[in-house]
């Protein structure tokens, strides 16, 4: 039984000594190098802090050393929380007030941001700490005295609020994923993943923790590669990479580059995607270029660590039909509820709300908002049980698989009608000429307010196909036309910011 | 031709001072969505076609590069 992601590690340091572990375009380790630097690094940790379950800082970058952090922060008994270092120095400032964390793992030029926010923790400079000599007794103190609800990492969201919440998820929640994703996926040590998702971004869980578990090897590719595709599928070939775990809006990039007009992945067997909804027309441009690859669209927020549905992409669908999220991963229950009812029939609306291990601790340092979103279980009225409200909205179909609807604040009432804005998206982003689109109710105006990305302003076309799919009161009202929606840092159109800016809060 | 191009740059991202840059995309200031949208902004105003080919890094690093670019897919 696995209680400590360390298992894993320890697991694959025995089985696989020799076999790289993880790599990225400059460097490579093997599993025996991996256990020894994190053993060093865990011991640099554990010496200067003598935390137990504290807040440890790392300063991610696309490369294998924020990855040998991760493990030797976990080996101090302590956990990391991944911080993107060109995040803007308030952003940094708010995370840390947030942790007030006991370290930071840094590198040298770390220190002019650490000085600007006046850090109080310790500094560890990763070079110095992977030559420092493993304690191997006293972190095998620490790891007796470790338990399975420890936790692990904290990730931060950006709050819809403003305010970043960090999502602390523990040892366990990361066991039941990826053992649920070794099960679904056949997952086993001929994967080689080809990471794509930054460090900070928990889509990076499952490639982190699907290698280790499996004595397999992660690459990590590097961002530049996603704006040049020829390097990237290169990349791809010369790896060997066979699984890759994407944002949906990689795989959107791709398609919107044309990027396998003429040349294609040959080593891909799996492509697992999530983070928005996937648009059939992306997804077909995939299955018509590698038809042979297995499709698997993934469902879930941070705070459920990473994903609790998942479909086996196994039919064809056309560009303008709705992809289902599929099922619920073993020793997960998703309960949809219309308020506090459960919903059982086809074509109803529920909350997606989740139950089980995988559930993260909550948001640190921050009982508020943990309570708002971790709630007791409405059908439980007789012992504690938490699950989690998503706030995303989602209906069975009439072949049992749970489709997504929208966020729960998506559903607008429009004219009398009750209007899912994303099944206007859906409709809009099936469209050829539109690269990207999404829709925002203008309370104020009562209009539907459609935000798009093409190459050319293009309304009247927009206006005439859409009503082929939509009736005229679903249509949006008006129309913005941009080169290049912007986007969030985990690369979701940022509607908050299109919100604000066009519409004024409100 | 090169106005034409640095306007539409500057569409892109008011942020960025595209004439002293040497480095946009090796030192990540555009991402890969301001690259999807430029070169679908760039492939409608020069009527060219951008293809996977074209797509390499030395090109769009500065603008006299991707005027470059620009120059011998329009011949």
């Amino acid at each position: 039984m696995f209680t400590n992601v360390l298992d894993y590690l320890d697991m694959s340091v025995d089985g696989y000594a020799e076999k790289t572990a993880l790599s990225d375009s400059k460097n490579q380790v093997t599993y025996t190098q991996l256990g020894e630097m994190s053993d060093s690094i865990g011991t640099a940790v554990a010496e200067k802090c003598k935390s137990k379950n504290a807040p440890v800082v790392v300063f991610i970058d696309r490369n294998i050393e924020s990855v040998i952090s991760f493990m030797g922060i976990v080996k101090s008994g302590n956990f990391y929380v991944p911080v993107d270092r060109q995040l803007p120095v308030k952003r940094v400032e708010l995370i840390v007030k947030t942790l007030n964390p006991v370290a930071a793992v840094i590198w040298e030029r770390d220190n002019k941001i650490l000085d600007e926010i006046g850090f109080s923790g310790e500094r560890i400079v990763y070079n110095e700490a992977v030559e420092y000599t493993a304690d191997k007794e006293k972190l095998a103190l620490i790891r007796e005295k470790a338990i399975d609800t420890d936790p692990l990492y904290a990730i931060f969201t950006s709050g819809s609020t403003g305010v970043p919440k960090g999502v602390l998820v523990c040892h366990r929640s990361v066991i039941d994923l990826i053992e649920n994703f070794k099960v679904a996926f056949d997952f086993d040590d001929t994967r080689v993943f080809g990471n794509q998702a930054p460090f900070d971004f928990d889509v990076s869980v499952k490639d982190i923790y699907s290698c280790i578990r499996n004595g397999a090897t992660m690459h990590v590719i590097p961002k530049l590669f996603f704006s040049f595709p020829a390097k990237l599928i290169a990349c791809i070939n010369e790896r060997k990479i066979n699984t890759v775990i994407w944002a949906t809006s990689a795989l959107r990039i791709i398609e919107n580059l044309n990027a396998f007009e003429k040349t294609l992945p040959e080593t891909l067997r799996t492509v697992m995607f999530s983070g928005e909804v996937m648009p059939n027309k992306v997804l077909n441009y995939w299955r018509n270029k590698l038809p042979d690859v297995n499709y698997v669209n993934l469902y879930g927020p941070t705070e459920i660590t990473c994903n609790c549905l998942y479909y086996k992409v196994d039919k064809p669908f056309n560009d303008e039909d709705a992809l289902p999220i599929g099922v619920p991963f073993k020793n997960t229950d998703i309960l949809l509820l219309d308020g506090d009812t459960l919903v059982t029939e086809p074509g109803v609306k529920g909350e997606i709300c989740v139950r089980g291990t995988s559930l993260a601790h909550g948001y640190y340092n921050n009982p508020e908002k943990t309570a708002e979103a971790f709630c007791q279980n409405p059908l439980n009225k007789v012992y504690p049980e938490l699950i989690y409200r998503t706030g995303d909205l989602a209906k069975y179909g009439e072949d049992g698989l749970i489709y997504f609807v929208s966020r729960k604040d998506y559903q607008i009432k429009h004219m009398g009608h009750r209007i899912e804005l994303s099944e206007v998206e859906i409709a809009v982003n099936s469209l050829p000429y539109i690269e990207a689109g999404c829709c925002i109710y203008d309370k104020n105006n009562e209009q539907i307010v459609l935000f798009y990305q093409s190459e050319k302003e293009c309304e009247r076309e927009i206006m005439l196909d859409g009503c082929k799919l939509l009736p005229k009161y679903m249509m949006p009202n008006r129309m913005i036309h941009f080169t290049s929606l912007p986007m969030t840092k985990n690369a979701k159109i940022d509607r908050v910011k299109l919100k604000g800016e066009y519409l004024g809060d409100d | 031709m090169k106005e034409k191009l640095l306007t539409i740059l500057r569409e892109l991202r008011a942020d960025v001072d595209f004439e002293n840059e040497t480095a946009l995309v090796t030192d990540g200031i555009l991402d890969s969505f301001d690259i999807v949208s430029l070169v679908a902004e760039l492939n409608a105003e020069f009527d060219i076609t951008i293809g996977v080919d074209d797509l390499e890094p030395e090109n769009f690093d500065t603008v006299d590069a991707m005027a470059q670019l620009i120059e011998e897919l329009a011949d």
